[in-house]
């Protein structure tokens, strides 16, 4: 994996993006709170919130004891009498302590009594930076797969920061992964001012007529460096970076399919039940007559993340894996 | 078993000013009402006009009712299954409540859900429960902090049953609320029995309270039967928690007249358990109590009871009349999309108190102390430091804190009670606005808390006795005693000799 962008003067990373969307928000808004552990004093784990409470006070950043559920309850609770909390998961995969907050009380509150839970949780997601099977998690799809949650995976600097502030601003509980490998690898200038980038819509990243390759966050970036690769080879990759999982732009991606009638799906999430069986499910649903060959995937193995740098780096997709797959998938 | 049949002298011990008249007679009202509304839900579920479970709070209502009046319009409330006569009192009409079990249209979750599960945001400031029990223990704290935030001055109050005090959101959310110091007071209903198990098969300790200790919070435990020792015990943990006292528990000691839900006879239950507690019926005792203070007279009493039927049978005919929601009205509102909700936080103090620069400070931890082994009390000899001093340190030979070879005392505060009595603030930089006291949670701080007849620590209730009988001399070091519970097993209520080990077994459904 690697990045695509060139840094320019006076570019940011995810991590500064991030934070200067929770800080511009918090400015915006005294309703918006930020709740965690060790988001104090700390800064929290990867800093993304280095600066927030001496800035905001005790009452906005609240330290928690290691209670993820106690978070995201009292988050709900707090969202109730109109507060916008942003919860910090210390690393996504702790999400799993609280699954049953966020999936059966947070979720289901709307649509049973009427009760909107505008709380947005956050944390460091995904694998690359070998931090073993309870630190490298994309538990995206235990959540996708949640009626009344949102679930935004975005990719770049740019992209965090105004999903973010669509997020906070969001009347639903969402929930926010941030690709830990691409904290500090890639830099991006921020668009002027107050922007906000609307939840639900893909983008482009790369126009194309020969195939369609889907996907998000790391891995838009080795799809990215995919289509370079093939582009040598003659094949004109178009590459689509959902941004959002959770309402799913199914406009976007069947406008591409239509173009292009070839349809491959990269992911970092293991292979059974990730997001490539629905897309493919939704293209075979509504785009089958255009289809000019079979959908492929490329997906991490059905494992839990392993540890040591060789396992790992056989475990998750890169560039050469996609390029494979792609070619195989242009000769139809 | 130490209570006594009738009103106990709870009531002596609260400190709040006797009920006006009205008041006694609005007790009855409600507890009543729950009573012949959930009768009525017997009947209709006889008739198949109940959709799914229907599960009974027989007996236990004069918890609803005593602890929900005394909260206030403003305040919160997340209420259990069984809770339905909080809803009654939170002025949730009758008819909320057959509609929501009938699965109708005209409920007030449409028929996306049953039972009291429902809620209420902008009036009542009702929040609805979920199945998985304690999940609202966080949430509740969430509520009272919010409050707090937006200087509503709003006590948070929600219930647990014995069975759901296991679960890892009581655990989570307790702690959290004492870390925070929230206004946030957990009924602890203690109906004997988590589905099948009883008590003693699910918690070795002997009052559900004496949890309390460990989170450093207050608690109480109080007659569930008596609905104005009830209110009294929660009116005083209101005006407390509304002081800025922290978190408040009550064990209200009670029983579930009927099994889990309408299918389950309860068997599993001795007889004489059901005897003792049906002649300690809540309602029964309460007449008797109104009766022998002269507050009512058999007028009253009957005008009340048909005032309640009159009431009862309106409301059932409307849910009976009501019609079943659409099919595709399943499909609606799973998001809150643009227009549905207008979400804003109701502020009660000025905005730019929490705003940059106000609330800008030089953040930092000031330690109290090096954490040593010594240097900071146990619960136990906080609690041997009591009322005089000295009667429990008598009664469980609890040993001088002073060990060789540690460090001086002295080393912040010089003696221990100056460093109890050292309020939660002081532990941030001097330089902090104004804000919430969050203590480290290393138990009770407040003198006037480990003094007090509340902490569950000077009180010796029922059937355990002093705290630490068992424990062992020469082991300074040990000061918590394993042995002390092991009467509270030998007197369970089937005469069985169970095991002692705890089992988890929560009463989800």
């Amino acid at each position: 994996m690697a990045t695509t962008a060139i840094p320019k003067p006076g570019a940011i990373t995810m991590v500064e993006a991030i934070r200067q969307a929770m800080f511009e928000e918090m400015e915006r808004d005294a309703s918006v709170v930020a709740i965690g552990e060790d988001i104090g004093v700390y800064g929290g784990a990867f800093k993304v919130t280095d600066g927030m409470l001496a800035k905001f006070g005790r009452e906005r950043v609240i330290e928690t004891p290691i209670a993820e559920t106690a978070i995201i309850g009292a988050a709900c609770g707090m969202s109730f009498l109109g507060l916008r909390p942003v919860c910090e998961m210390q690393f996504i995969d702790f999400i799993a302590c609280c699954f049953n907050q966020v999936t059966n009380f947070a979720a289901k509150s709307h649509y049973l009594w009427d009760a909107p839970v505008p709380i947005v949780i956050r944390g460091p997601s995904g694998g690359g930076v070998h931090g073993g099977p309870f630190h490298s998690a994309n538990p995206e799809m235990y959540f996708m797969h949640t009626p009344g949650l949102k679930v935004i995976y975005p990719s770049t600097p740019s992209d965090a920061k105004g999903l973010l502030k669509s997020a906070i601003r969001d009347n639903n509980p969402v929930l926010f992964f941030e690709h830990k490998y691409l904290y500090r690898r890639l830099k991006e200038e921020m668009p002027e001012g107050d922007y906000t980038i609307p939840i639900g819509k893909a983008a482009v990243r790369r126009e194309g007529r020969d195939l369609t390759i889907i996907s998000y966050a790391a891995m838009a970036h080795t799809a990215m460096e995919a289509a370079v690769e093939l582009a040598k080879e003659g094949v004109d990759a178009e590459v689509i970076d959902l941004r959002t999982l959770l309402p799913l732009d199914k406009e976007t991606i069947l406008a591409s399919v239509r173009k292009t009638n070839k349809l491959l799906i990269v992911h970092e999430d293991t292979r059974t039940g990730g997001i490539a069986g629905e897309i493919a499910a939704v293209v075979c649903e509504d785009a089958f007559e255009d289809l000019d060959g079979p959908i492929e995937r490329v997906t991490a193995l059905d494992t839990p993340v392993p540890y040591s740098p060789p396992l790992e780096e056989h475990f998750l997709p890169n560039t050469a894996k996609v390029v494979a797959a792609a070619r195989k998938l242009a000769k139809y | 078993m130490a209570t006594k049949a009738g009103i106990t002298s709870e009531r002596e011990r609260g400190m709040t000013e006797p009920l006006k008249r009205e008041q006694y007679l609005d007790l009855y009202y409600y507890m009543q009402l729950n009573r012949q509304l959930e009768d009525r839900m017997v009947r209709l579920f006889r008739q198949n006009k109940i959709v799914g479970g229907l599960y009974s709070s027989l007996g236990q209502e004069a918890v609803s009712v005593g602890t929900c009046y005394a909260v206030e319009k403003r305040d919160w409330i997340a209420p259990m299954i069984r809770n339905i006569g909080a809803l009654l009192v939170k002025g949730v009409p009758p008819r909320d409540i057959f509609t929501q079990h009938m699965a109708k249209y005209t409920s007030p979750t449409k028929g996306k859900d049953g039972t009291s599960h429902f809620g209420d945001l902008k009036v009542r400031h009702i929040v609805s429960p979920i199945s998985m029990l304690g999940d609202l223990i966080p949430v509740m704290t969430g509520v009272a902090m919010a409050g707090r935030y937006l200087g509503q001055n709003i006590v948070a109050l929600t219930w647990i049953g014995d069975g759901g005090s296991s679960t890892g959101a009581f655990h989570e959310g307790l702690g959290l609320a004492a870390a925070q110091k929230a206004p946030f007071i957990l009924i602890v209903e203690n109906n004997q029995w988590a589905y099948s198990t009883p008590v003693s098969r699910q918690v070795p300790v002997k009052n559900l309270a004496d949890r309390a200790v460990a989170y450093g919070i207050s608690s109480t435990i109080v007659d569930g039967n008596d609905v104005v020792a009830v209110y009294n015990a929660t009116k005083k943990a209101v005006t407390e928690c509304r002081g800025g006292r922290g978190p408040h528990l009550i064990e209200v000691k009670t029983m579930r007249m009927r099994g889990h839900a309408q299918h389950d006879p309860a068997e599993y239950v001795p007889k004489e358990m059901f005897e003792y507690w049906k002649a300690r019926d809540p309602i029964l005792l309460y007449e008797k109590y109104l009766t022998e203070n002269k507050i009512w007279d058999e007028t009253t009493k009957s005008e009340i009871d048909a005032r309640i039927e009159r009431e009862l049978d309106v409301e059932q005919k409307f849910a009976e009349d009501s019609p079943m929601p659409p099919p595709e009205f399943a499909e609606v509102g799973v998001y809150c999309e643009d227009g549905c909700h207008k979400i804003e936080a109701e502020w009660k103090r000025a905005k730019a108190d929490v705003m940059p620069p106000k609330s800008s400070f030089n953040p930092g931890w000031k330690m109290q102390d090096l954490g040593a082994l010594g240097e900071i009390p146990t619960a136990k000899e906080v609690a041997a430091e009591g009322p005089n001093g000295t009667s429990a340190a008598k009664s469980n030979g609890a040993p001088a804190r002073s060990t060789p070879g540690l460090p001086p005392q002295n080393f912040v505060n010089a003696a221990p009670p100056q460093r109890q009595s050292t309020p939660p603030t002081a532990q941030t930089e001097a330089t902090e606005p104004a804000e919430p006291r969050i203590p480290f949670g290393r138990g009770p701080k407040d003198k006037a808390f480990r003094e007090s007849p509340d902490n569950p620590q000077n009180k010796s209730y029922g059937r355990g006795g002093a705290q630490g009988k068992t424990f062992r001399k020469g082991h300074p070091e040990k000061t918590f005693n394993k042995g002390g519970q092991n009467k509270s097993f030998a007197k369970n209520p089937a005469g069985k000799n169970f095991s002692k080990g705890p089992q988890d077994k929560s009463g989800r459904r």
